[in-house]
Order: C-alpha cells, then structure tokens, then sequence
C-alpha cells in the first residue's frame, strides 16, 4: 500500500517536472523571436518566417543568417554549458554556492587571453582563432591548479576550502591582469576589457562549430551520469555503501563540468552567476533529482543568456552592453540572498 | 552539529587566553625595531627613483628647502608625498583588518574581502563617469559612502543568515558583491570609455600621490588610528568572545559600532588614495598576532608599524621590477598575499 503511494508522488512529481521543462523550452522560444527581433534593424515575425524557409529579401536573410542566429545559438549553448557545468559541481560537491565564474575559471581564461593580446603589437594582428583555444587551456589549467591547491591528503577535497581556494587564485589572477591592462594600448584594452566583461564575441557560425562538440560530448554524458550524482548526493559515506567509486566518479565529473565551463568561457568571456542562479532554480521548481534537475538547469540556463544577451543589446542601442554584466547584475543579488538564506 | 561548534569554541575561549600570552617585549622590539626600518625605507624610498639622489640631498631638501633647484623639487613634490602616502596607507589598512579580525573574530576578513574596495571603486566609476572633473575632497567622499554601503551589504549579508558570520560566508559575500560592483563598474567604463583610468587608479599606485590627498586625508587617518588605539582594549576582550566581553561589563554594540567608523574611516581614506590594495589587512595582522601574541594593545600599533613597512617596500619593489615603467604595488601585495591566503584556507579546520 505504501510503496504505491511513493510511486505515484514520484510519478506526479516527473509529471510536474516535465510541464515545468515544456513550459521553459516555451518560453525559450519566444525569447527566441524576441531575440532575434532586438536590435537596430527589425524582422517581423511574418518576415522571419519567409525568412528562414529563404524567402527573405537579401538583406534580411544576411541580418538572419550571419549576424543575429549564429549569436543567439551561441548564447543558447553557452547558457546551456554554464548552467550545466554549474549543476554538477554542485552536486559532486554538495555545495550550492559551486559555480565555474567563483571558482576562478574565468579568472584564469582571462589571464590567458590577456597574455594573448599584450604579446600581439595590434588587435588586428591578434589571431582570433587562437583565442578560445588559450582561453580553454587557461581555463583547464587553472581549474586543475585550485583543484590541486584544495586537495589535502586524507581529508580530500572539502567544499569551502575548494570556494575559498578559488577565490584566492581569482584574486592572484586579477592582480596579475591588471600589471598586464596598464600596458596595453587602449584599442587593445577595450577588446579585453570587453571580452572579460562577458560579451558574447564569437558571433559567427565558426564559433558555434567550436563550441558543438564539447556540448554534444559531454552534455549526455553528464546527463547520464544522472543516477551516479543522486547517489553522491547523499554523501559520501552512503554513496560508497551503495557502491559507488566516489573519488573517481567525482573526479569524472568534476572534469566534464570543467570542459562544459572552459570551452563556453572561450567564446563568451567570463560569464559567472548563469552555473549558479541556473541549478537554483530548477531545484527549487523540479526538485533535486537530477534527471529532471539537470535538464531543467539546462533550459533556465539557456534563457538567461539568451534574455540577458538581448537586453544588453537593447538598453543602450546602438552599443551594447556585455552579457556578462547583464548576468552579474541580475545573478550576484541572487548569490547574496542565497548566501543570507543557507545554513552553514 | 550546532552543539559541537558551540562547545568547541566555548572550549577555545577558555584555552587561549591561557595558552598564548601577550608578549610586550617583543611588542616594543618591534615597534623600535619597526620604526627604524621605516625610517630607512622612507629615505632610500625618497633617494632611489628615475633620478637617484644622495641622502645628504634629500636631507637639505627637507629641512633647507630651496626651490631652484630640482632636485630638491623632486624630492618635495613627488617622492616624499609618495612614500608619506604608503606610510599612510599602509597603517590605516593593517589597522583597519586588525580591528577587523578582533572583532569580528574572524581570521579572514580583510577590507579587500569585504566589498569596501569594490564599493569605494564602484562609487569612483560612477563619479569618473557622471561628473569628470569633480574635486578631490569629493571623490574622497564618495569613496568613503560607497565603502560604507560594501561593507554594510557584506557584513549584513554575513549576519543575516543562520549560523552567523562565519568566515567562509564572509568571503563568499564578499566576493559576490565584488563581482556584482565591479561588473557595474566594467559596464560603466566601457560604455564611458574611462577603463583604462579606472584600472589604473583601481590597481593601487602611489605614484600620483599629492600634498592635497595626504592634508585632506591625514586628520582623518591620524584621528581614526588613535581610536583604534583607544578601542584596542575592548577589540581584546571582543576577540575573546562578544558573550566574555559582556559578562565583563563592556558594552559590545558600542564598542562594535566605533569598531567599524574606525575601520570605515581607514579603509576609505587607503582606497582614496591608492586604489584597491587587498590582502594588507590580511596578512599583517596574522603576523603580528604570531609575534606579540593576543593583547590588541599591541597589535594595533605594531600592525600600524608593519603595514606602512609592507607598503612602503612593497612601493619600492613596484618600482624596481621593471624601470621606467610602474607596476602597481596592489598587484604585487596581492601576489604576496594569495599564497598566504591560500595557507590560511588549508590551515582553518574549525570553521571552515
């Protein structure tokens, strides 16, 4: 009698879950029409339409096609990736205040690029196919530095000592930026100072091809590891006793977050908060089973770069303010409350 | 859970006292000891630069000045209102981060951790952009209010939650509202094209530092670091514990409420200044508790002592690394400071 009881809460919970995403990937949509409506030349719906099926006059298939979609794709999957990323450290962790922005994964791809750009005599020069490339490695290895930095033999890695390692290497790396902004000519600081800000610079296909096969990689990947990552939630002592290899599938995960986080870092800048605020909030409207948590985090992740994307392209038209701002504005309020509201 | 942490520190309050004793010897020692090495380093600080000048020069230029000729100008207009605004800086902010740390009992705050930096920098970005031109004593006083609000939104934040103000919740905050000011100042900057300015007055030089700052700012600073000297006392016993300190008759909100002018008031007038140097309040503090013990009446004026000698050699560092061009001392203190923050985190088992 009982056991059926829990069947049908879990079923009616999935059920409920599954609205909230069908809701989400709606609102997606529209978010979508009204992205690709933002901005200094209009299309109406009518004309995106003909547009897309190709009968768009010339310009509005250019304006489509090579300027606004590859964008607003990139925004989806760079939302995607972060909230993502941000979900698993929260769960190997268990710890809700994870995210790859204050875990200094951004710190170190902006160093990275800064290097980059100050050993380049002009921007023009600057090879900007290299740039996602040094800002993933920058990422990864400075992932892998606080990683190692918080790790203490016997006790592994405990949660505030991993966020306050981060935020350590964070600070070390902005020290280091600035020695290296105050050289750089203005033109050459602008670019930078954009690109940290978290504006979403790759804005052609080629961007998007780059950033496809980490997420067609890794995003099944974790969301397959769903199951393993309920287990680890119950802590570490339980988990083993289920049988899972803690250390290892921590370590696994862990590196697919890291991947997911570093190769969106590459082409938008430091974007934080979105592998924060995303979990969050599919938490709390399907609950914390990540079968339906993690897609949830995937799509409320999605929206808030797609949306932040297109209000800092609305507010101060014709200049844009970064997407990354935009996130942070909305984002680090957010991470305060949290922060008020959670136990030690 | 609760009632582990509970007994641990009450187990703790009762230890300390009896285990680690102040040392006024070695406080004294090194206050002499201190002041002597900071009186060297404001000399070759003075001497050594783009034009080195002898000390026999720089000592007819402070005490017979004559203004034709330039050496002497160099040394009265730009060397020695830089090295008196490290002395400056550097008390105020080890002083600020003692009183901090003592009250607070928290070993990790510092004003760089605790939003104070970034709101005085969000506050300069606002008055850069909106009201170029504006009077020195003014931007001073922005800086002052938008520190104010940083901490104030850091430290309530802190406080707000269950379980208090631990340190990992301190720097957590911290560090989300730097990241939310310093994103509202990086849109600012770049929509007003000022970036480069702001880092540079953000990254923490002394070399633009003037008369006017140091007349503007030294009644503040002087009058600030003579009531943490008078509080040093009270931060003693509220290290020991706020319920220890009541029980022997102080009264806590008081001495809490001067507690935070007084760190306000020098951690403001710092960034003023310099811009954002972190991690002096950090680390000076933890050293100095190391060598004279626990008895804030040392502390402060020894942290006082210790700091202005970081920042001054840390100043000139910045300028020997790389001659002609400035490096910023804040990035050079920060690169001090990270190691030791990074063994603090390893070492605190307690609380974090």
């Amino acid at each position: 009698m009982q056991s059926h009881k829990i069947i049908s809460t879990e079923d009616t919970r999935r059920k409920h879950g599954l609205k909230v995403i069908g809701v989400l990937a709606v609102l997606i949509v529209m978010m979508f029409i009204i992205s690709v409506n933002t901005g200094y030349i209009r299309l109406t719906p009518l004309e995106l339409l003909n547009t897309l099926v190709g009968k768009g006059t010339e310009k509005q298939e250019l304006i489509l096609f090579q300027f606004r979609l590859p964008r607003i794709v990139i925004s989806l999957l760079i939302g995607t990736a972060l909230a993502v990323s941000g979900a698993v450290m929260q769960g190997v962790f268990r710890n809700d205040l994870a995210d790859p922005g204050i875990l200094g994964i951004n710190a170190g791809a902006g160093l990275m690029v800064m290097l980059l750009i100050s050993f380049y005599p002009t921007t023009s020069a600057a090879p900007v196919y290299l740039l996602p490339v040094v800002a993933f490695a920058g990422a990864a290895c400075t992932a892998a530095l606080i990683y190692s930095l918080a790790y203490k033999r016997h006790q592994g890695i405990a949660p505030i000592r991993l966020l306050l390692t981060g935020v350590a290497v964070a600070a070390g790396m902005s020290a280091a930026m600035i020695v290296l902004t105050l050289r750089l000519d203005p033109d050459k600081y602008q670019f930078v100072a954009t690109w940290l800000a978290g504006s979403i610079w790759g804005t052609s296909w080629k961007f998007v091809l780059s950033l496809l096969p980490w997420i067609v990689i890794l995003l099944p990947y974790v969301f397959y590891k769903a199951r393993v990552m309920n287990v680890l939630n119950l802590g570490e002592q339980t988990a083993t006793g289920l049988g899972a290899h803690v250390s290892k599938e921590q370590f696994r995960l862990l590196a697919a977050a890291v991947g997911l986080a570093a190769s969106s870092v590459a082409v938008s800048g430091g974007i934080g908060f979105v592998g924060l605020v995303g979990p969050h909030l599919a938490r709390r409207l399907v609950g914390p089973k990540h079968q339906l948590m993690l897609p949830a985090s995937a799509l409320i992740g999605a929206l808030l770069v797609i949306a932040a994307d297109t209000i800092g392209r609305w507010i101060l038209q014709p200049s844009e303010i970064p997407t990354g701002i935009v996130v942070a504005v909305i984002g680090a309020p957010y991470f305060l409350y949290l922060l008020a509201r959670t136990k030690s | 859970m609760n009632h582990q942490a509970v007994s641990g520190s009450g187990l703790d309050q009762k230890a300390k006292p009896l285990k680690l004793r102040s040392r006024p010897w070695t406080a004294t020692l090194i206050l002499i000891g201190g002041l002597i090495a900071l009186a060297l380093g404001i000399a070759i600080s003075v001497s050594f630069g783009a034009a080195d000048i002898k000390l026999s020069v720089v000592w007819t230029a402070v005490f017979h000045f004559n203004p034709d000729i330039t050496e002497h100008q160099i040394i009265r207009e730009l060397r020695l209102p830089r090295v008196l605004g490290g002395v400056m800086v550097g008390a105020s902010l080890a002083v600020a981060g003692a009183v901090m740390q003592g009250m607070t009992r928290n070993p990790l705050a510092d004003s760089g951790l605790m939003g104070i930096n970034s709101g005085a920098g969000f506050a300069l970005a606002v008055c850069f952009a909106f009201f170029p031109g504006l009077p020195f004593m003014y931007l001073i006083l922005y800086s002052f209010v938008g520190a104010g609000a940083g901490a104030g939104i850091v430290y309530g934040v802190g406080s707000l939650a269950k379980g208090g103000l631990t340190p990992a919740r301190l720097v957590l905050a911290g560090a989300a509202l730097s990241a939310l000011l310093s994103a509202l100042s990086e849109g600012i900057a770049l929509y007003f094209r000022i970036g480069q300015d702001l880092a540079f007055w953000y990254a923490g030089g002394l070399a633009g530092t003037k008369w006017l700052q140091l007349q503007i700012m030294a009644p503040w600073v002087i009058a600030a670091l003579l009531g943490a000297i008078v509080l040093s006392r009270s931060i003693t016993m509220l290290s020991l514990g706020e319920d220890i300190a009541r029980g022997l008759g102080q009264r806590t909100g008081l001495v809490k409420l001067a507690g935070t002018l007084v760190v306000l008031i020098l951690a403001g007038a710092s960034v003023a200044v310099v811009g954002a140097v972190g991690f002096v309040g950090l680390i000076i503090p933890h050293l100095t508790r190391y060598l004279v013990g626990v008895d804030y009446r040392w502390i402060i004026p020894c942290s006082a002592v210790l700091g202005a000698l970081l920042v001054v050699g840390g100043d000139l560092t910045a300028r020997m690394i790389n001659p002609p061009h400035e490096t910023p001392v804040g990035a050079i203190i920060a690169l001090i400071g990270v190691p030791f923050f990074l063994y603090l985190a390893r070492k605190e088992r307690r609380e974090l």
